[in-house]
């Protein structure tokens, strides 16, 4: 499969007034072509700032890229110039950002929104681009779009809003879309609108996808492969029946078991004890070591390389070491790894018959 | 739009006539009389004065006639000058106050604006700290001190411009200037804090995603948002400015309206006194309306409808 984004050992730190944070400490993954790879984790784990790195958008007064390279269309998009980065952005990859009541601006007509970069990228005449733009809104499903053309962001709701950002997005047909929680600050009918909109249209111009979200079951819906991160490094990353069938990190598990659901019982929802790491002084081995009931001792020393489960599916954590003893997940991840071909506790046809 | 500003419009002579009426009671309490200096004339002269304008008469009619006047557009004669009439007096007077005014407002306002844009743009560096230098210094030193400043170095050092009087269009820079250093310090500050702000907003991060360049973010997308805040503050500027450069006129020895205000009280000369604070008035409610207007010109958040819809 082509890769369409690929990042290296990607180590990135920010220079604050308390010191230096070190907000990723060597990322590595890749994209397919048009493929749809979720990025999960809580606040602060760097989901954002390693895709906002693809897009070189983070503050150049403290950010300090250390090490790694992030390779697109044969580039490393860390070493181009600023304007050949512009050149990229909305061209080749393109975001749709989290909050979309702020993510227009308030004094331009949203017709002229859309057409900026359809103009600047693709050097369509102003007649074209508005043709194409009110193409680009019905596309997104905005009823009258020549009539909602000449209109301020304020007379859209929330998820309308949406559309008009997902359009602009799309509106140079993107080869990665960069998608950073998009559904997270609409309710939950719309957040299904958007959600399948947006499916429709990846197949439609045939787009990659990064999605960044903290919601287990939006990645369940959109994913193909799925990253964890955790604490500035992805901790482990599959196909997404790997990730929520057959997981391997206890932070992964933390996080399925953590997920309400609605045959649970009365049983108390289980959350992840303790706070994210401090990433001005990063933990010394695994950085979750200190929340997790698995730890060993190796973990407080060293951090865990990535370990290979399958060829799809790594995870770091030394409780795949060999000379690892054999733990038992929590009971909510057993059940799970139950319906999972090649996991431990896979109950097969043969000894799941009744 | 049409029927918002005719709303505004009929507020405005609403506004007026208290204003009229309000002045008129504050200037019948002032103690003295308009024949205060005329010390030679005999008790009989000061009444047959007093009786020609009316001023014995019980002060609810002289109240009702006065309005009635305005109403018709006549503010009176002036008790200092032989038979001059209110209006014209302040109109002659009002054109040197006004081209001052104005050219210290569009050039404190640009010069102010070009000032807080570098600032924002090239945040904690040498230009922001001048222009902060320049904008604290304007704020801090009030105006007469630069005008004598720049009357000295100007005028009477390098003798490039007159020192004072009106001598045409030349006469007006440095008290032009002068009137400028406020609005400019104004505008710089206003627009560095606000482009700051607007420039860290979701929507300058998705322009900069579109792939705009610092021109466009700067210009297309933050400058528009980041003058609301100026239209705001800059209206009672323009008055201020337009109404307050007493002390600066007196300066350059500018015959404006300034000067003519402050003799006017000191004289009891109820008429001008009338007639000078109608025309701030005015002048001063129809800066608000143009502003108020130019928020939904800038904003469509706030496009005025007039009520309807």
């Amino acid at each position: 499969m082509e890769k369409i984004v690929e990042v290296k050992n990607l180590e990135l730190s920010f220079h604050t007034f308390a010191g230096e944070v070190k907000a990723i400490q060597g990322v590595n993954f890749e994209v397919f072509k048009g493929e749809t790879l979720a990025i999960v984790g809580e606040s602060g784990s760097g989901k954002s700032v390693t895709t906002k790195s693809i897009m070189r958008l983070l503050p150049k007064s403290s950010t300090e890229y250390k090490k790694g390279e992030i390779l697109f269309g044969g580039k490393d998009l860390l070493k181009i110039s600023e304007s050949e980065m512009q050149k990229v952005r909305g061209k080749d990859i393109s975001m749709i950002f989290q909050d979309p009541m702020t993510s227009l601006n308030p004094t331009m007509t949203i017709g002229k929104q859309i057409m900026e970069p359809l103009l600047k990228h693709q050097k369509l005449s102003k007649s074209d681009a508005w043709n194409k733009s009110i193409e680009l809104l019905a596309l997104v499903g905005m009823p009258q779009p020549e009539m909602r053309m000449k209109q301020y962001p304020h007379q859209f709701s929330g998820g309308q809003r949406q559309r008009i950002v997902i359009a602009v997005a799309l509106a140079c047909n993107p080869k990665l879309l960069i998608a950073d929680e998009p559904t997270t600050a609409l309710d939950v009918t719309i957040q299904a609108q958007i959600l399948e909109l947006m499916k429709d249209l990846q197949k439609k111009i045939d787009t990659s996808i990064i999605f960044i979200t903290h919601d287990l079951g939006v990645v369940a819906n959109v994913a193909d492969r799925v990253a964890v991160m955790y604490g500035g490094r992805i901790v482990e990353v599959g196909t997404v029946d790997e990730i929520f069938y057959n997981p391997q990190h206890p932070y992964t598990w933390g996080l399925l078991s953590s997920m309400p659901s609605l045959d649970a019982g009365e049983e108390k929802l289980y959350a992840i004890p303790g706070t994210p790491p401090d990433l001005l002084a990063p933990p010394k081995g695994d950085a979750f070591a200190l929340r997790s009931e698995y730890a060993m001792k190796i973990d407080m020393e060293q951090v865990p390389p990535l370990f290979k489960v399958s060829d799809t599916h790594y995870a770091a954590t030394w409780l795949l070491h060999p000379d690892a003893p054999q733990v038992d997940p929590p009971a909510a991840v057993i059940e799970r790894m139950k319906r999972f071909p090649g996991s431990r506790y896979h109950v097969g046809i043969a000894g799941g018959d009744r | 739009m049409a029927k918002y500003v005719t709303k505004r419009v009929i507020y405005m002579f609403l506004s007026l006539f208290l204003i009229a009426s309000f002045t008129f009671v504050l200037m019948k309490m002032l103690p003295g009389s308009p024949l205060a200096s005329a010390a030679k004339l005999s008790v009989e002269q000061r009444e047959v004065v007093y009786e020609k304008y009316g001023l014995n008469d019980p002060i609810p009619v002289q109240y009702i006639r006065y309005m009635g006047n305005l109403a018709k557009g006549d503010f009176g004669v002036s008790f200092q000058y032989k038979s001059a009439d209110v209006t014209t007096l302040i109109v002659k007077k009002l054109k040197y106050s006004a081209i001052l005014g104005t050219q210290a407002i569009v050039f404190g306002t640009i010069i102010g604006i070009v000032l807080g844009m570098i600032a924002a743009l090239k945040q904690n560096t040498v230009w922001d700290y001048g222009s902060t230098i320049i904008a604290i210094l304007g704020i801090s030193i009030p105006s007469f001190v630069f005008a004598v400043l720049l009357q000295y170095v100007f005028a009477v050092k390098l003798e490039w411009l007159p020192v004072g009087l009106w001598e045409g269009w030349k006469s007006s820079i440095l008290p032009s200037i002068a009137l400028a250093m406020g609005p400019i310090a104004i505008a710089a500050r206003f627009i560095r804090t606000e482009m700051i702000e607007v420039l860290s907003s979701d929507y300058i991060l998705l322009a900069k995603a579109k792939g705009a360049n610092w021109f466009e973010i700067a210009f297309k997308h933050a400058f528009r948002n980041a003058l609301i805040p100026l239209v705001t503050v800059l209206g009672p500027v323009a008055a201020g400015l337009l109404t307050g450069s007493l002390v600066v006129e007196q300066i350059f020895a500018v015959p404006g309206i300034g000067e003519q205000f402050v003799k006017s009280i000191a004289t009891n000369d109820f008429a001008i006194i009338m007639g000078t604070t109608m025309f701030f008035s005015v002048f001063l409610i129809v800066i608000i309306l143009i502003v108020d207007i130019l928020y939904g010109v800038i904003d469509p958040r706030i496009r005025l409808s007039g009520g309807s819809k």
